[in-house]
């Protein structure tokens, strides 16, 4: 069962670490990403972005792509914190984090963690610059694409294993 | 005596929010509009706010009682609708 908030404050990364571990040996490695409010590399300078979401559909969408990493991996913990609200430049956004007996489930999952969530939870970014003027972010199609490499994953595991059903592949596919 | 008809709850994020100028409204949809499209088409004929709104229909999204769905779900009186642009988060 994973862990899932979705607030205005900061995360403490260290203490949801700590709280992934505490008390278990069977704990092989973690995983962690940590999403970063950074300046543009060209263009307009950036001062801080604001995230909207949609409140009671936000929490249901993580964790169902919590679910969905659990079934693909086996898990032994599994956070995710997203923020919301005005952040400014060098603030965290988002925290995923993951445990398994060993290193490639955690670091897999994490990457789909993030990937995945992308584009399938319901925030939206507003960026405001030095100008004053401000503007929503346009979805990147990096990111679909991200996200169609799991859904083919998905696909091919799926086919690899002869008793598998593909109406046993998990309910959030499209 | 008829019941009293039930409305739709339509929530607007992101610019689509600003270019309605609400973040929500609740409507008694017509009997005749019955998919989400159809509850686009309608909408949009309101008045200029909701024109101006769903004029890039294309790269809305919508929820329908927060799940994502497409434009040919069908949708109920008491439904929650919403309609956004593609998500950013992460």
């Amino acid at each position: 069962m994973a862990r899932i908030l979705v607030q205005a404050d900061p995360f403490d990364t260290g203490a949801e670490l700590a709280a992934l571990t505490a008390g278990r040996d069977d704990i092989g490695g973690l995983g962690c990403f940590v999403g970063l409010v950074r300046q543009n590399l060209t263009g307009r300078r950036l001062v801080a972005m604001t995230l909207e979401h949609y409140p009671t559909m936000t929490e249901k969408s993580l964790a169902r792509i919590a679910a969905e990493a659990e079934t693909r991996w086996s898990l032994l913990g599994c956070t995710i914190i997203h923020r919301y609200g005005r952040l400014t430049l060098g603030e965290p956004i988002v925290l995923v984090l993951t445990a398994s007996a060993h290193r490639a489930a955690a670091l897999d999952s994490t990457t789909f963690l993030i990937d995945w969530l992308k584009t399938q939870a319901p925030f939206w970014k507003n960026e405001e610059f030095e100008d004053g003027e401000r503007e929503w972010v346009a979805a990147r199609k990096e990111d679909d694409e991200a996200t169609d490499k799991w859904k083919k994953a998905l696909l091919c595991r799926v086919g690899d294993v002869p008793s598998a059903r593909v109406g046993d592949a998990p309910s959030s596919l499209p | 005596m008829s019941e009293p008809a039930i409305p739709l709850r339509i929530l607007y994020f992101a610019w689509l929010r600003e270019r309605v100028g609400l973040s929500e409204e609740t409507l008694i949809k017509p009997d005749d509009v019955g998919t989400l499209a159809e509850l686009i088409a309608w909408l949009a004929i309101r008045d200029d706010r909701h024109a101006a709104a769903f004029a890039q229909s294309g790269v809305i999204r919508c929820a329908l009682n927060q799940e994502f769905a497409p434009l040919n779900s069908p949708i109920a009186p008491g439904d929650e609708i919403a309609f956004f642009p593609p998500v950013t988060g992460g």
